[in-house]
This record gives C-alpha cells, sequence and structure tokens, in this order.
C-alpha cells in the first residue's frame, strides 16, 4: 500500500524513534509487562505501523465492502442501509410463558426472534420421557410437539419476522414444527424466514447436543439444505457456528478455523449430494462468539469473510456472488459473564457488542448481566437489548462502513488470523477431514488445553478479570433473578397427554412407519418428518424412530 | 496409614446438560494437583453416578451441573451414595447454581458449591483438607 521509497524512510524514522524516543521513555520506566498478548494468547507488539502491511495489497486482500473479498462487509451500505438484526436468544419454562417473552422483547424493539430450547428437547426427548427428568424449561423452552410450538408463536407474525432456533441434532423435526404451525395458519413455507442452527459437527466438537452418529446426522443436514433451496428461500437451513466452540474454551483462530473447517464439510457434503453449489451456498450462515479482546474479534470476522469468499469462489467454483458471503449472527461471549458484581456484565457485553458491530454483524444476542446466575430476567434482557440500541443509536460507529480498515493493528492481526486459519486447516486434513478429526478428538482435545490455560492465567492473577481476582468485593449478590412457573411442568405434561388422547394414532402410526421406511433409503426425509408432524406425531415419537434406524453418538471422555 | 493413599476423585456430569469446559478443566487441575481423577464423560444419571463412585472407590465425587436441574439431581446422587455405604465420600458441586439454592443442597449432602469464578487451587485446597478430615476421623 506504500511504495518502495515510502517505505524505506518510515524504516529509517522507525529507527531513529526506537533510539531516540522510545529507548530513553523505556530506560526512564519500563512497560507493565515484559509481553503483551491477547486474550487468546497471541503476543501483541507495542506498535503496528505501514511496515507491518509492507506487501500489502489493497484491492486483493481488503477491497470494497459488497465486493469481493468482502473483508469490509458483504454488503455495501452496511449500517447505513439497514441496521443489524436485535435477535435475543430466549427460552424458558412452557410455551405461553416464552411466547409472553417473545412480546415483550419485540415491543422493546428487537427486531428478531431467537428459540432457546431446554435439555430434553435438544436431546430429542418429550417432556414425559424419564430422561427428562428434572430439565423440564431449565435452559430452554420445552417443545415437544406441533402443539406446543403452536402455543410458542402465537400472536407473533412469523410471515414478517425471522426466527433463528437452535436446534442441531432434531433440527430437521422442529424445522417441520414451525413450518406446519405457520402452515395452520395459512403461511405458505416460501414465505418463512428464519435459522435453524443444524450445524452438528460442532456439536460434537464443543456443544454437545448430539443425537445421531456423524454420518447419518450429515444426511439429515444436506436433506434439509436440499429442501430448502427448492422450497424456503428465504431460509437459513444451517447456522455454521464458531459461538459453542469458543465457549468451550477455544482461542480466536480456533474457532475461526474450526467453524470455517466445518463449513467447508458441508459444502462438501451437499456437492457429494449433487447439488448446485450457486443454489445453496447463498443460504449458509454462520455464527460467530465475541469475546472480550476488541481487536482481536473485530480481525476474526474480517478473516473470516476473506477466507470463506476466497474458498468458495476458488475452491468450489461458485458464480453468484452471494454464494461468497459470508453472513454471521453474532452472540456476546457467556463465559466471560461472572456471578461476581454482575452489573459489571453490561460493560464487557458493551464491548464485546461493539466489537462485533465494529466487525460487520448481520445480527447480534447480546447477554443479559444475570446469566452467571440463572436465566435473565425481564429487566436484565431489556438493559441487553437497550445496549444494541445505544449502540445503534448514540455511538456513530454505524455511520461509516468498516471503520477500522486501514488500521495498521487491525489488518495486520485480520492477516495473522487468517495465516493461522489456513495452518490449522492444514492439520485438519492432515487427519482426513472434520469427521475424523472429531473421531480422533483432536478438537475437543485442543479446546480443552486451550480452555486449561486460559483458567490458569486467570488462577495466578497473570490474567485479570475485574470482580474475580481482583478488585473483588466480599458480601453476598443481590441481584433479581428470574423466576419460573413452578406450574409450568404439569400443564406441559397436561397438554402432551391430551395431545396423545385426541390425536388420530392411526395417522401418527402410519406417518412414523412411512418415516422409518423412507430413513433406510436414501430419500430426502424432510417431507415424511413433515407428514409425522401435521398428525401430531411428538419429538420424542419422532425422534425414536431415527434413533432406531441410525443408532445414537457415543463421545471419548478425555480431559 | 504410614503410606497415604493419593486422592481419588470423580468428576461427574449429571443430566442432560453439555456445558463441560468446567468439568473438564476442573478434573484436569486436580490431576495436576496430584489427584487420581475419573471424568465420566456427558450426560450421567444419578445412578450411573453412584455406581461408578462406588466402582471406582473414590474419596470425593465432583458434580458439574449449569442445566439448572440440580436441585432434582443432586440430593439423588447423594442419596443413592448413602444406599450404597458411601457414608464418608465428600461430595461437591459446581456451575450455574444460586445461592438460594445452596441451603437445599447443603442439606442434602452436598459438603460445599462452588460458583463460577472459583479458582481452581482453592478447589483443590478444600478437598485436601476435608479428605484429611475424613481420613483421621
Amino acid at each position: 500500500m506504500f511504495d518502495e521509497e515510502q517505505l524505506k524512510a518510515i524504516a529509517e524514522a522507525r529507527r531513529a524513534w526506537e533510539r531516540d524516543v522510545l529507548g530513553p521513555a523505556l530506560a526512564r520506566a519500563g512497560e507493565r509487562r515484559d509481553e503483551f498478548t491477547t486474550v487468546s494468547g497471541r503476543p501483541v507488539e507495542r506498535l503496528y505501523t505501514p511496515l507491518d502491511q509492507a506487501g500489502a495489497s489493497y484491492l486483493a486482500k481488503i477491497g470494497f465492502p459488497g465486493s469481493y473479498p468482502f473483508t469490509r462487509g458483504v454488503h455495501a451500505t452496511m449500517y447505513r442501509g439497514q441496521l443489524w438484526t436485535m435477535r435475543m436468544f430466549a427460552g424458558f419454562g412452557t410455551a405461553e410463558e416464552t411466547n409472553a417473552r417473545y412480546k415483550y422483547l419485540l415491543e422493546h424493539g428487537e427486531t428478531g426472534l431467537s428459540v432457546a430450547f431446554d435439555f430434553p428437547t435438544l436431546y430429542g426427548y418429550d417432556t414425559d420421557d424419564p430422561e427428562a427428568e428434572g430439565e423440564f424449561g431449565k435452559c430452554g423452552v420445552a417443545v415437544s410437539s406441533l402443539a406446543d410450538m403452536e402455543v410458542l408463536f402465537d400472536g407473533i407474525p412469523v410471515d414478517r419476522i425471522t426466527t433463528s432456533m437452535t436446534i442441531n441434532g432434531p433440527a430437521a423435526v422442529i424445522w417441520a414444527m414451525y413450518i406446519v404451525a405457520a402452515e395452520r395458519r395459512g403461511i405458505p413455507m416460501a414465505q418463512l424466514g428464519g435459522t435453524i442452527q443444524n450445524d452438528i459437527l460442532k456439536e460434537y466438537i464443543a456443544q454437545k447436543s448430539w443425537i445421531f452418529p456423524p454420518r447419518p446426522s450429515m444426511r439429515l443436514i444436506v436433506d434439509t439444505i436440499e429442501f430448502a433451496s427448492r422450497n424456503l428461500p428465504r431460509w437459513n437451513p444451517i447456522s455454521i457456528s464458531g459461538y459453542h466452540i469458543r465457549e468451550a474454551g477455544a482461542t480466536a483462530a480456533q474457532e475461526l478455523a474450526y467453524t470455517l473447517a466445518d463449513g467447508f464439510t458441508y459444502v462438501e457434503a451437499c456437492l457429494e449430494r449433487g447439488l448446485d453449489v450457486d443454489r445453496f451456498a447463498p443460504r449458509l450462515s454462520f455464527f460467530f462468539n465475541a469475546h472480550n479482546d476488541l481487536f482481536e474479534e473485530i480481525a476474526k470476522y474480517r478473516a473470516a469473510r476473506r477466507i470463506w469468499a476466497r474458498a468458495m469462489r476458488e475452491r468450489y467454483g461458485a458464480k453468484n456472488p452471494r454464494s461468497w458471503w459470508l453472513r454471521f449472527h453474532t452472540q456476546t461471549a457467556g463465559c466471560t459473564l461472572t456471578a461476581q458484581q454482575p452489573e459489571n456484565n453490561v460493560v464487557r457485553v458493551t464491548l464485546q457488542a461493539l466489537a462485533a458491530v465494529l466487525g460487520g454483524t448481520q445480527s447480534l444476542h447480546t447477554n443479559s448481566m444475570d446469566e452467571a446466575l440463572a436465566l435473565p430476567s425481564e429487566q436484565a434482557v431489556r438493559v441487553a437489548l437497550r445496549t444494541q440500541q445505544i449502540i445503534a443509536e448514540e455511538s456513530g460507529v454505524t455511520n461509516s462502513v468498516d471503520p477500522l480498515a486501514g488500521s495498521y493493528l487491525i489488518e495486520t492481526l485480520t492477516d495473522r488470523l487468517e495465516a493461522d486459519a489456513e495452518a490449522i486447516f492444514g492439520e485438519i486434513q492432515a487427519l482426513g477431514g472434520v469427521i475424523p478429526a472429531i473421531e480422533r478428538g483432536y478438537f475437543q482435545r485442543a479446546i480443552a488445553e486451550s480452555a486449561y490455560r486460559y483458567q490458569h492465567e486467570v488462577d495466578c492473577g497473570q490474567r485479570r478479570v475485574v470482580g474475580v481476582n481482583c478488585y473483588q468485593m466480599p458480601g453476598p449478590i443481590t441481584i433479581p433473578l428470574l423466576k419460573v412457573d413452578a406450574e409450568g411442568e404439569r400443564r406441559q405434561r397436561e397438554r402432551l397427554a391430551r395431545l396423545r388422547r385426541e390425536r388420530d394414532a392411526h395417522a401418527v402410526r402410519q406417518a412414523l412407519a412411512a418415516l422409518r421406511r423412507a430413513a433406510t433409503t436414501s430419500e430426502n426425509l424432510m417431507p415424511y418428518i413433515l407428514d409425522a408432524v401435521r398428525a401430531y406425531a411428538t419429538l420424542g415419537e419422532t425422534c425414536r424412530v431415527l434413533r432406531d434406524v441410525f443408532g445414537e453418538y457415543r463421545e471419548p471422555s478425555l480431559f | 496409614m504410614s503410606e497415604e493413599r493419593r486422592i481419588r476423585v470423580l468428576v461427574a456430569k449429571p443430566g442432560l446438560d453439555g456445558h463441560d469446559r468446567g468439568a473438564k478443566v476442573v478434573a484436569r487441575a486436580l490431576r495436576d494437583a496430584g489427584m487420581e481423577v475419573i471424568y465420566t464423560g456427558l450426560r450421567q444419571t444419578p445412578e450411573m453416578i453412584a455406581e461408578a463412585a462406588l466402582q471406582e472407590d473414590v474419596d470425593v465425587v465432583g458434580l458439574s451441573i449449569l442445566s439448572g436441574a440440580h436441585l432434582a439431581l443432586l440430593p439423588r446422587i447423594t442419596e443413592l451414595l448413602r444406599k450404597n455405604g458411601m457414608v464418608d465420600v465428600l461430595v461437591i458441586a459446581g456451575g450455574i447454581i444460586p445461592d438460594e439454592d445452596v441451603p437445599a443442597l447443603e442439606a442434602a449432602g452436598i459438603a460445599r458449591v462452588f460458583g463460577p469464578g472459583t479458582p481452581t487451587d482453592e478447589i483443590a485446597a478444600y478437598i485436601r483438607q476435608q479428605v484429611a478430615e475424613r481420613r483421621q476421623a
């Protein structure tokens, strides 16, 4: 970006500065530490200058927003045209309680919905399954059947608002419930917009809510991608997620590389099915974490866009520019929230959300201050939403596209994260790809290692966490916490019992038998799952059929 | 005892909760602190955990739970441990557990609940002290 002459002059001036200015300053007073590092442990230099970007080509590496390689964003006008979607991840107790929370959030200005399901739902069990004991509505809302889904979205304009659902193992079934619930209201599936997470690879790697082994899981995912590309043009049938990988302890580079490697694996699986890359790639979406280190995070998003665009165009031969876009949702890092002095979390979340916005996110969830203690209260979630609104309306950071481009630090970090990711892709390749690497515990071991290193740094005081290992305050934590309706589980069980009593049992049996037959072939399972849902087969019953045919995944327990 | 047996710890994840970062970090820290650590892996029922504690003849059972199902699951585990005759075993817990739930867990025989932000060496020191007292008794 600078010519030879300029660079020579800068290098000379830098040497003089080191000698005449820096040297004496260091001699008078040293620096606070011997080494400064990012939150991922990457060393950070004192100063970045044009010399760090000496060989860089602006057009090839950075370019313009809305243009290849999209380092500066996927849209030409970014937030001047349209703000990101404010999408708060929410769910607890019964469908009724969660429905009320969605309406509360929409009333307060959120612009998209995001469903958190409880653990039994995530594992494909109904509320009345013995495996579900004690877990009802704890980490999200319980959805055991179409009847619950109908209550969950009652009175919500699903033809106008987009909904994201964090569901993986049973994603196809939950998606079918959403589609059929809309169908019953006269809204055709082609009109529905939203996202199912549906990313099983990161479940094995980090989030751990799997049901089936890798190969049948991949088949189900390709089924959903194929079905969406034909019938739901506004739907993202997968959200390839680094969020949980980071939460489990990964570094920024690991999050970036593992997520994109998962993405390549899905692309390859779809190509293997014979799908046209430009039919499905534009609807692949991503989901990243926003951790504490502001600049490292911004660089991560920029590097992600560049790597993905290049791979889609060069390696997979996509021709449609939309296939080159890496569109992503961001959630602030839950693992950084502290139980101590919980109000401080508002500040952490603000910085993390800022990173996501400066990095060009399409959609954002901001965590609530009380989440290291319980599910968010109404007040806490409102402050979290207001945090996004303040960034959007008051801070001015939305006025200009990719405002940090050209910063010597940001561009250098972007390049380095890209290089780190490429090195990790090489390691994964050497193991035979993502699935063999999962089966050998490669990701799990690397993440556990990074998590342990981080905890060690905190324990020994080398990494400071305000309120935890410095600036502590004695005394109990006082913050109002959410109370979940104690009667909810009883009502949910009653609804389920009534459903089993009143539905057409013959139709359920027939639909499940048809699904079982299709599961043993290579047919696309979505039409069969939709039929089962229309007959009010429950989540547990539908997943039982697939468990019988596909088996269940068991992971090796490493630490 | 002339030759002190190394402290044996079972780290377990009860219920459907998939959050295993904390369990793994604590397991590794206790191992680095010189203890023998057995990690059960995910999705363990109370019965599986009590059985593993007995089979492995552990001094300590560490339960990690972030799902909110602690009041339903943890007392069942202590009850099953007692039924197995493991009255001396030290049972501790960690995870997302609101303060107001702690008295009920203590009454059920959970010796101590470690919340988020607890340094791992504090957990190791607590285990050492408690196991030493139990061995002397």
